[in-house]
């Protein structure tokens, strides 16, 4: 069955572009009156290919819902474009909607009823008939480990449970390999649940899925995706491989005690970490002999600027901290 | 196949999804079923001997239950506010949307659901009625008027409800909005004559939307002339309907937007 239906998922998407899944082009949005009203996010882009999992990670209200409801057809931008699986996601919203599913931040499911009879009332409101409906959330009961469970009501399930019904539920009627929207999916599970979350992801992308997940942890972000998007405060912070984020604040970081205010000010640009109290700034490295020797002699060739250094080993959340506070510091658009 | 299902697969859907919802919450479902039926029993031993109907009616029981049948239509019909409200709550209507679901077939499932379980109440308020020496002698046509009539207000009090479901904010307020509609039936015909209350209520009692229901459900039950009572009664269960229709579609809209 998932056969026929990723054929006709092929055929659908023709229209897509160098294989591009995901695409959206300087969304703005604002909540509240037009002028005084809040405004969430001021000119987003970003792209995901065909069977990648990309990452929005930004902290709370950085926009990441926004965005990702948008691209879900289920809000509408202010202005800028977004296109996914070859559909523009407002003309064309119908297409939009029958290529993806969303996992949002509430569980989408009804509590009341057991998880076989959550999955078979989505597959038939995705037009399944009934027969067809009993076998698809038989087999995604089976796919998601949730069979024991099939015949409780969802209200009794963990939260992990939960989260791979809901999974399951966006997948129900979708035509594999589809585009999945998850937002903040592992947000409020213990570790273990987690762990067994980003396991479930990855076996989507292995099927060929293309995922754009939400997230505040660097390193869900680290561990899932092959790309990153930094939001922060409705705008592109900072957009990479996890390893070219890395490397941007490195997993070092180090810290020069400058001489005088002239000196502080000529490299501040460079750095990560501002302290002006103590003239202290923090350079990203990788924590090498070579590499701090180097970064030494080109920041004060003259031997004058740095009065002292410590090497720290920067965190995955410094690198997050560094990489959305400094578009606050440093207003300039990267 | 996997093509885009009707309107009508979609409505379809949405009400066993309904229905199986209030069989897990069965315990609602049931108090709002006894209500009407506590009310009638109270009002016809306890307050029936001081009322005064009149001479054409035998006992208060042949009085009274037309009104309780409106009574119990308006208590089970509430309970749609509570479960639009409990969906609007959720992330379900998100995922419905994601399935190209749109707000009516999702109301309209609510209000199937509302329907089946009213038919359900009101077989049951009968049924005690008879127990306790109501004895109805409608003709033929007349059973289908007072059918007729019954499931008029019972849908367009549903989707009443639907959109007052959709408007509050939280379902405990939803089921507190409700309860006003539950007490549309005091200031009417339903439990004392009109007659019998202070002139400045008469002209609501009159012309609110109950009276007419009232008095075309106890002339057709008792085949007593009863006028263009059912017509005003239908006319007016049309006009809720549509008003709540058209409101609840703009209401889901902005709630979703």
């Amino acid at each position: 069955m998932s056969t026929s239906m990723g054929t006709s998922m092929n055929t659908s998407a023709d229209g897509v572009v160098n294989d591009v899944m995901i695409e959206a082009d300087g969304l703005t949005k604002s909540y509240g009156k037009p002028g005084s009203g809040v405004r969430v996010l001021d000119g987003v882009g970003l792209r995901v290919a065909r069977g990648g999992i990309h990452a929005l990670l930004g902290p709370n209200g950085a926009g990441k819902t926004t965005t990702v409801r948008i691209l879900a057809t289920l809000t509408t931008a202010d202005s800028g474009t977004a296109r996914v699986a070859g559909y523009d996601v407002v003309a064309d919203r119908r297409r939009v909607r029958r290529a993806i599913s969303l996992t949002g931040q509430f569980a989408a499911v009804d509590e009341t009823l057991t998880g076989e009879e959550n999955l078979r009332m989505m597959a038939r409101l995705s037009g399944l008939t009934r027969t067809r409906a009993r076998a698809r959330a038989e087999e995604l009961l089976a796919r998601f480990d949730l069979t024991d469970a099939a015949r409780r009501q969802a209200r009794t399930y963990s939260g992990g449970m939960r989260r791979r019904l809901d999974l399951a539920a966006g997948l129900v009627g979708s035509p594999e390999p589809g585009v999945f929207f998850l937002d903040e999916p592992t947000t409020g599970l213990d570790p273990r649940s987690r762990r067994e979350l980003w396991q479930v992801v990855r076996d989507l992308a292995g099927r060929g899925a293309t995922v754009l997940l939400t997230t505040q942890y660097l390193e869900e972000a680290d561990q899932l995706a092959d790309r990153i998007t930094v939001l922060d405060k409705g705008v592109r912070a900072a957009e990479g491989t996890p390893e070219e984020l890395k490397s941007r604040v490195s997993g070092h970081r180090l810290d020069l005690v400058l001489s005088s205010r002239e000196a502080y000010l000529r490299l501040a640009g460079r750095a990560v970490h501002h302290s002006p109290e103590t003239l202290t700034l923090g350079l990203p490295t990788d924590g090498t002999a070579a590499h701090v020797r180097a970064l030494l002699d080109e920041t004060d060739p003259h031997r004058t600027d740095v009065d002292r250094f410590s090497l720290h080993s920067a965190t995955l959340d410094d690198v997050f901290l560094a990489l959305t506070t400094e578009k606050t510091e440093a207003p300039t658009h990267v | 196949m996997s093509d885009a299902p009707g309107l009508l697969t979609h409505a379809t859907v949405m009400t066993g999804r309904s229905l199986l919802i209030s069989r897990r919450n069965i315990d609602a479902v049931i108090t709002s079923m006894m209500l009407p039926i506590m009310l009638m029993l109270i009002f016809v031993y306890f307050f029936g001997g001081a009322i005064d109907t009149g001479t054409q009616y035998d006992s208060y029981v042949m009085y009274v239950v037309p009104g309780v049948l409106f009574l119990c239509a308006g208590f089970g019909s509430a309970t749609t506010a509570v479960a639009v409200s409990e969906d609007m709550k959720g992330g379900i209507i998100d995922r419905f949307r994601t399935l190209d679901i749109g707000g009516m077939p999702i109301l309209a499932g609510h209000v199937a659901a509302s329907t089946v379980r009213n038919l359900v109440s009101t077989t049951l308020v009968f049924a005690v009625a008879l127990l306790i020496g109501f004895r109805p002698a409608a003709t033929p046509a007349g059973w289908l008027a007072v059918a007729a009539v019954l499931l008029a207000y019972i849908v367009a009090l549903s989707w009443i409800s639907a959109a007052i479901g959709l408007l509050a904010r939280t379902p405990e307020a939803a089921g507190g909005f409700t309860f006003f509609m539950s007490f549309l039936p005091y200031p009417s015909s339903a439990f004392v004559p009109v007659d019998s209350m202070p002139g400045w209520l008469h002209g609501f009692a009159d012309h609110q939307p109950v009276t007419p229901a009232i008095e075309s459900l106890r002339g057709l039950l008792l085949d007593q002339p009863v006028g263009n009572a059912p017509w005003t009664a239908l006319t007016w269960a049309a006009g809720i309907l549509l008003v709540a229709v058209a409101l609840s579609g703009v209401l889901f809209r902005v709630r979703t937007r």
